[in-house]
């Protein structure tokens, strides 16, 4: 596929490897934010190709990891009334509660419906007028243009029974509360560049000149992770600190004009917890004031948050970089994709799952795919 | 979930600037995409789709710039001493 697989080519990726070899004179820990990023990295083996100086520390960037638990709850009680529809990206379902997932809550005879686009859910109200169709609306800044359009074309039909289960996130907080872990070994980011296409370079200056972190806005197929490593350590090296862009194909400084003007139509920042991250100030989106009668909260009850209790895993600190999947005490003897006890191996971006898939049965880069 | 596909508008159709799509092609599979938020997008563009909505229309100049890049970086590393060279 054009513009995917020249940029998997094996021979270029050991080129930028012996660059950054060349480059590299200390020991230096990145983190790659998006967890698209890091399910590349371990599937290609990016990490196994670079000197053993640099350390790749997985970051919090998948939604569907850090959704709160009491969403969770909140979306299988909502799928589990009368009448309900509840639709959900299919990453979702496999999250545990605190008792069970949604998948089960379909095994039960809840009527769960995956969809693929959050229009899908629009579609599927106009046609069960008599039905609630509740969206489960996650994601980061990528996904928020979206969904805000499921929330737009609602109300410009009037629609009465369509609603959002609204658990959005927002990454450059989530950025700032890693660096100011008491853990913290982050020096330099390779921010997540889908979230970038959206919301553009402008709110990563800050953060750069704050805490003195070169910040790359990075792609997600081999050869931009090489190269966004390359610049990064680059600037480590000769001690900058800049917010550079590796995916300008698709990512430009302003951003999507189009998409943040229907996102700050629809959305709100409000504060939010992170599964195993605990509460972050701004970290999130709500429906704005105009868009509040397609809140699924006010339609069948505020969610409460309460504690994580994550017992013996520890994706909490996997999400913050501190620690590696191998570390957890369950992983791959209590805890797997097909029996997981934490978020980070429910989904196929979670650090947890993607070691699990693939380590040991390490792909070489140029594989196909 | 942030994942974004690459493909290949293959027409457009619609006005209202909220509503408007293109047909899109994935390597061989054919999918309605809303264009509200590419609203420069053209026939024979390559777009970025995530869930459903194109989000970026790919610049084909910048998509080149890593190669370029390379070949920068092979030059240098042929000088490249023991201890390597600062590009
Ligand atoms: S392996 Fe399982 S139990 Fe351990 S940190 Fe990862 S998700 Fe949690």
């Amino acid at each position: 596929m054009k513009f995917r697989d020249e940029y998997r080519d094996g021979a270029a990726a050991r080129r930028l490897a012996d660059a950054i070899a060349h480059t590299v004179t200390r020991p230096w820990t990145l983190m790659e934010v998006c967890g698209g990023q890091t399910h590349a990295i371990v599937r290609f083996g990016i990490d196994v190709l670079l000197p053993s100086d640099i350390t790749l520390a997985h970051g919090p960037g998948c939604p569907v990891c850090v959704t709160p638990v009491e969403y969770v709850d909140k979306a299988i009680e909502i799928a589990e009334r009368e009448g309900v529809i509840l639709c959900s990206f299919g990453d979702m379902l496999r999250v545990p509660g605190a008792d069970g997932d949604l998948f089960a809550a379909k095994s039960r005879g809840a009527d769960v419906r995956v969809v693929y686009s959050p229009l899908d859910a629009v579609v599927i109200a106009r046609g069960n007028p008599s039905r609630q169709v509740v969206f489960f609306a996650v994601g980061f800044e990528t996904t928020a243009p979206a969904n805000a359009m499921a929330a737009v074309q609602a109300r410009r039909e009037g629609m009465t029974n369509f609603s959002m289960l609204v658990s959005h996130v927002l990454v450059p907080p989530a950025m700032r509360a890693v660096l100011e872990g008491p853990g913290n070994r982050v020096q330099g980011f390779l921010a997540a560049g889908h979230v970038c296409t959206i919301m553009g370079l402008a709110e990563y200056q800050p953060i750069a000149a704050r805490y003195g972190v070169p910040i790359v806005a990075t792609g997600f197929e081999p050869l931009d992770i090489l190269e966004g490593v390359y610049l990064c350590i680059r600037q480590l090296e000769a001690g900058r600190a800049e917010v550079e862009n590796q995916y300008a194909r698709a990512v430009s400084p302003g951003g999507n004009r189009a998409a943040q003007a229907l996102m700050a139509e629809v959305f709100r920042v409000i504060p939010r917890r992170w599964r195993g991250m605990g509460d972050i100030a701004d970290s999130g989106l709500g429906l704005a004031g105009a868009y509040s009668d397609f809140d699924a909260e006010r339609r069948f009850g505020a969610v409460d948050a309460g504690d994580d209790a994550l017992g013996e895993c520890i994706s909490g600190q996997v999400l913050r970089g501190e620690r590696k999947p191998p570390d957890c005490s369950a992983f791959g003897v209590r805890c797997t994709p097909e029996r997981p006890m934490g978020v980070t191996m429910v989904s196929s971006e979670g650090a947890c799952a993607a070691y699990f898939r693939y380590r040991g049965v390490t792909a070489a880069v140029g594989g196909g795919g | 979930m942030c994942l974004a596909v690459p493909g290949r508008v293959l027409d457009l159709s619609g006005d209202d600037p909220l509503t408007r799509v293109g047909r899109v092609d994935f390597g061989g599979v054919v999918q309605e995409i809303n264009l509200a938020f590419a609203p420069e997008a053209d026939v024979g563009d390559y777009v970025l789709v995530h869930v459903g909505f194109a989000i970026a229309v790919i610049d084909e100049v910048e998509a080149g710039r890593i190669f370029a890049h390379l070949d920068e970086i092979g030059e240098l590393a042929e000088f490249a001493g023991p201890l390597g060279a600062q590009p």
